[in-house]
């Protein structure tokens, strides 16, 4: 478990580490280390430099900006779980965060670094579909906005185009009607999540459902929007049987794989047991 | 008398430890030292075709490469220790380097030796080896079928060796109003003591001498062994463990790895360090357990067991390790009758050899797979003439005045009170009203269980006669030096060789009992074999029974040889001296009275000793106790099931140990928690697993479960005490009986919690998947 040798170079800006990525085709960004790392000391990631971003002022930092919580990607997990606002307003968020790894991780891992590496069993992916997250990306050619739900698209596989630092996250704030969870099943080994579900979901007065984003992540080979279960809600009543009505087509929107730990069959039940668990706690 | 003995002393080994101040081999750090990196097999079996190191060489920084062609001739061959009788044992060669095959994934291929860790490592990707990949088997039972692929051609069948024990017939089983039949499997597990193995070797050309830091449970058993494999005279070798970070049995054998080491050290005149990393140690050190069971109870209708017959395949991995061929045999065999007076046994195990990392002791070390057997077929039985589990057990537990008590297998069960132990157990779990409570939750739709275990171990291992009647290739004695210095301060050097388990702390405590002399005032030595005379190592819950009553011995002659000195500074005789609190006083005249302190100096200075009394104060002793001890007691496991998700949740863990007299109960407690923990790992969460081809899937520790403090509720415990009656301090042993204990206990809790679905049998680990699927399988067949 030692890595290849490698260069370090220490990025002071976004831009000085858009120029090395630009100039070095073999580099790659470092935040808190935590997916990267490991890699490399299994020789499964290699790259000939490693372009330390942690210093990067500009990259950190919790805002409210209008009605958006505007998150640096350099925010680490520990800082999103603590963060008043965070806890208020986007509460999946928090519960996510808080329920990454261990302490270790969760002191050096980042939210933007989490994200850019998709792994299919993370954690956040999930809970940034649910909340229609916007990821602000920079690179030679100037800024870009990529939408959460488009961004993953495979095991490890983002749309973040090659050279590309991901600069920040953006979550609208939800309407007031809105309440929202994330539940988990985590990995005995790992932490990593064996199926994870989050749930938005707003209800109006009368108590129908107006509006539902839900997302699995760990069951498939990338978080996934579930979509069927999104619409079996809208328009019923929030009640138990919408409830379970809904939950049963958690599993139908990815391409749910299995594992030594969890079989494919296994996996889609969890699916809907785990939906099922948090819309319980965000309409019941 | 102090009262230290039986009193919580804080490990004083701790602060070391925990401020990152113990010397570790890792931590070894020489002049001029260069560093080892070992290329492993990629391929569970393949002919090495060529192997090409040139492109390796030339890596900035790599001073030596060594293949298994290279070193053939001169290192020795990797021993086995343990050649249990009459079982047609084979020893295949198992060369420190694969020479033309590899055996499993980790088997060693070449070794890069270069002048920095990083170097080493670069070099092994660049080594060229060329396989002829063939067909692998992984999985014992299969192993032993015709056709299957042949590892050694010394097994051509791949049994490496076959051993029968007991007095069952089949008249027995034909005859009985009950018979209960099961088959099991104990899973393979990975030890993963918190420190990896490493070793560093020392050689000096102008004395000839070699020293060997390694991470070892028994360095002189280490020094044995590799004095054979690299022909080095003993008294040349010196082998060092001083600081080591958890065994678990793991670090009991003499693996190739220490002997490259030395081996390099001296071809090259140079130190030379190797440290296995994490993904390393998944491959490469002993694995446990991994057993495949057929299993057949006979019993009466009102619960009275009478006899248990135990088919076993033991997946031995690729070369018998060390220890390997003792434990599913005499470690497991002799005590498959448990804490029952079951009049017939029968035990037969096969041992295969198959393309997976070798197995040796865990842990328990065949305990644990026996009690795992026995109790979960005793609840089976329960089930089977609906009786409750508890009161089957009760009518079969050994009353406590049939000790000592012979079982089929020939052991000897020095004394217990097995019924104690299980009243004080069901008493602390309000048993009955649990039962209550569990039938209200059932009928709420709610899947709580509880599950029993009575166990008895085998511990303090063992006399030695008995080891060599038993084929283990070694002696089974302990040594204990007792030096008290002129100013009363006192140095024990021990030959077993704690990684972990507080001796030095309860050590000290015996000799604080024993002269009087505070707890501070006592040094504890071990894992040296220049400091040390003779050992054989901690492993076998042997620390304290054996090396303990070694110890106490000496302190007797060392308390004698002060007593007669005292009474001649008393002017008295020395029957009129009595001893107390590190006082000598003349008997009748407590003011007239010399210290331990002030007998130690006149011991030192020999200016006026009686006559015919040697100069210092000194004593050795050599002890090989007349038994095993059997520790014993009763676990009690609450569990809820979630039947949606399979998930199991430990409500409530209970135990009563009795390891006879406790010297410190915080550190028997924290025995009894660690083994727990272990054995709950078996239970639910740890599991090695090969696929076809022999590649480890659950090599990381991402995806191979340890159990994390977050899985666990408060565990209640408390302690009996049925002193052992052969050795000097009434002691058992503690480090074991957790594990032992803890895995049927949680795996019956579960099947109790399922019994309305008509689940049996549930394959460890209890993993959600496993317990979910149970659920719905057990539901369709009900
Ligand atoms: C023991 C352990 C347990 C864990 N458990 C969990 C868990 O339960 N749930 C979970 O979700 N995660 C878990 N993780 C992963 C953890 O959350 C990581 O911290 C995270 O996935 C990666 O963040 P990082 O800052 O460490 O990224 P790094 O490891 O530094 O980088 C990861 C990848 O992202 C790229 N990258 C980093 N920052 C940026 C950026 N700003 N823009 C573009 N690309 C970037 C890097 O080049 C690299 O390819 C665990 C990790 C460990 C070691």
């Amino acid at each position: 478990m030692i890595p290849q040798a490698f260069a370090y170079r220490r990025a002071s800006s976004v831009a000085e580490a858009i120029a090395i990525l630009q100039e070095d085709s073999g580099a790659k960004l470092l935040a808190g280390g935590h997916s990267l790392l490991p890699l490399m000391k299994m020789r499964l990631a290699n790259p000939a430099t490693l372009v330390d971003i942690s210093g990067v002022k500009e990259l950190r930092g919790i805002q409210r900006v209008g009605d958006e919580m505007v998150i640096g990607a350099l925010t680490t997990h520990a800082e999103v779980a603590k963060h008043p606002l965070i806890r208020t307003h986007l509460p999946a968020l928090a519960e996510a965060a808080a329920r990454i790894g261990d302490l270790q991780v969760r002191n050096r891992g980042t939210i933007g670094g989490n994200l850019a590496h998709a792994d299919p069993s993370s954690d956040l992916p999930a809970v940034a579909i649910a909340y229609d997250a916007r990821l602000t990306v920079m690179g030679p050619a100037g800024r870009d906005v990529l939408a959460a739900e488009d961004f993953f698209l495979g095991p490890m596989v983002t749309a973040l185009p090659d050279g590309q630092v991901i600069s920040s996250v953006a979550v609208p704030i939800p309407a007031s009607n809105t309440r929202s969870a994330y539940v988990k099943c985590p990995h005995p080994a790992s932490g990593y999540a064996v199926v994870g579900v989050a749930a938005a979901v707003a209800v109006s007065a009368d108590g129908t459902v107006e509006h539902a984003r839900i997302s699995v992540t760990g069951a498939a080979d990338c978080a996934y929007r579930a979509r069927q279960v999104e619409e079996a809600l809208v328009g019923k009543t929030a009640s138990l049987e919408t409830v379970h009505e809904a939950a049963q087509y958690a599993a139908e929107d990815g391409w749910i794989g299995s594992d030594v730990y969890a079989s494919e069959e296994y996996r889609r039940h969890l699916c809907c047991v785990y939906t099922k668990r948090v819309l319980q706690k965000v309409l019941l | 008398m102090s009262t230290v003995f039986g009193q919580v002393v804080k490990r004083r080994e701790d602060p070391r430890f925990i401020t990152g101040r113990g010397q570790y081999t890792d931590d070894v750090q020489l002049p001029g030292m260069l560093y080892a990196a070992i290329l492993r097999s990629p391929h569970a079996h393949a002919r090495i075709v060529s192997l090409d190191v040139e492109g390796a060489k030339r890596v900035p920084g790599v001073v030596a490469i060594y293949t298994g062609r290279d070193l053939a001739e001169p290192m020795g061959t990797v021993p086995t220790a343990w050649i249990p009788p009459e079982s047609s044992l084979k020893t295949p060669p198992h060369h420190a380097l694969a020479v033309d095959k590899v055996r499993y994934v980790g088997d060693g291929v070449a070794m890069v030796v270069a002048d920095s860790r990083y170097a080493a490592r670069d070099a092994l990707d660049l080594i060229s080896v060329q396989y002829e990949v063939l067909p692998a088997v992984v999985n014992q039972v299969e192993a032993m079928r015709d056709g299957a692929p042949v590892l050694h051609e010394e097994a051509p069948d791949n049994v490496a060796f076959h051993w029968q024990i007991g007095n069952v017939t089949d008249e027995v089983f034909n005859q009985a109003e009950v018979v209960v039949r099961h088959t099991i499997r104990q899973q393979r597990l990975v030890p993963n003591p918190m420190e990896p193995r490493a070793s560093v070797a020392q050689y000096n050309p102008a004395t000839g001498e070699l020293t060997v830091w390694v991470t070892s449970q028994n360095p002189h058993i280490h020094r044995f062994i590799l004095s054979g494999i690299l022909g080095i005279p003993e008294h040349r070798l010196r082998v060092v463990a001083t600081d080591v970070g958890g065994g678990f049995g793991a670090k009991i054998a003499v693996y190739p790895d220490e002997a490259l080491v030395a081996f390099a050290a001296m071809d090259l005149g140079r130190p030379v360090k190797w440290t296995e990393d994490r993904r390393e140690h998944f491959l490469a050190t002993t694995h446990g357990r991994d057993h495949v069971e057929e299993l057949e109870l006979a019993g009466t209708r009102d619960g009275r067991i009478q006899a248990i017959r135990v088919r076993a395949y033991a997946n031995m991995g690729a070369y018998l390790s060390t220890a390997a061929p003792g434990v599913p045999t005499i470690l497991f065999g002799l005590i498959v009758p448990g804490p029952y007076t079951i009049p017939y046994v029968g035990v037969d195990v096969y041992g295969v050899f198959t393309n997976t990392t070798p197995t040796d002791a865990y842990r328990g070390a065949g305990r644990p797979e026996a009690t795992y057997l026995l109790e979960r077929m005793v609840d089976l039985y329960a089930r089977e003439i609906r009786m409750d589990p508890v009161e089957v057990r009760r009518r079969n537990l050994i009353p406590a005045d049939e000790f000592p008590y012979h079982t089929p297998t020939g052991l000897e069960y020095d004394s217990g009170n097995y019924h104690l132990a299980l009243s004080r157990a069901l008493d602390m779990a309000d048993y009955d009203g649990f039962r209550r409570k569990q039938q209200e939750l059932r009928a709420q739709g709610r899947h709580v269980g509880v599950g029993v275990t009575t166990y008895v171990e085998i511990c303090g291992l063992g006399p030695s006669q008995v080891a060599g009647a038993v084929g283990f290739q070694g002696g089974l004695w302990e040594s204990s030096t007792v030096r008290v210095h002129p100013t009363g301060k006192v140095t024990v050097f021990t030959g077993s060789s704690p990684h972990g388990q507080g001796e030095e702390t309860t050590f000290a405590q015996i000799v604080a009992d024993k002269l009087g002399v505070p707890v501070e005032d006592v040094e504890v030595v071990h894992g040296d074999t220049a400091r040390i005379s003779m050992g054989w190592g901690t492993y076998g819950s042997r620390t304290t029974p054996v090396a303990g009553s070694a110890l106490a011995v000496a302190l007797d002659r060392v308390l004698e040889k002060a007593r007669r000195i005292a009474a001649h500074m008393l002017e008295v005789s020395t029957e009129d001296v009595e001893c107390a609190d590190g006082q000598f006083y003349a008997k009748g005249a407590p003011s007239r009275s010399v210290s331990f302190q002030d007998v130690a100096l006149q011991a030192h200075m020999a200016w006026n000793l009686p006559q015919g009394v040697e100069p210092s104060l000194e004593a050795q002793a050599f002890y090989d106790p007349a038994n095993f001890t059997y520790s014993f007691g009763t676990h009690i496991c609450m569990v809820e099931v979630d039947t949606d998700t399979g998930d199991v949740r430990i409500d409530r863990y209970i135990a009563v140990d009795d390891c006879g007299r406790v010297i410190n109960p915080m550190i028997a407690e924290g025995q009894v928690h660690g083994g727990i923990v272990q054995g709950i790992g078996q239970a639910l969460w740890e599991g090695a697993v090969y696929d076809e081809q022999g590649q480890l899937v659950t090599g990381t520790l991402m995806d191979y479960a340890m159990p994390k403090a977050r899985f666990f509720p408060n565990f209640e415990t408390a302690f009996t005490e049925t002193p052992s009656p052969h050795n000097p301090l009434g002691v058992k042993g503690i480090g074991e009986t957790g594990t032992i204990a803890a895995t049927p206990t949680v795996v019956n809790a579960v099947l109790d919690a399922l019994a309305p679905f008509g689940v049996r049998e549930i394959q460890m680990p209890l993993t959600p998947e496993r317990v979910w699927r149970s659920i719905q399988e057990g539901g369709q067949r009900s």
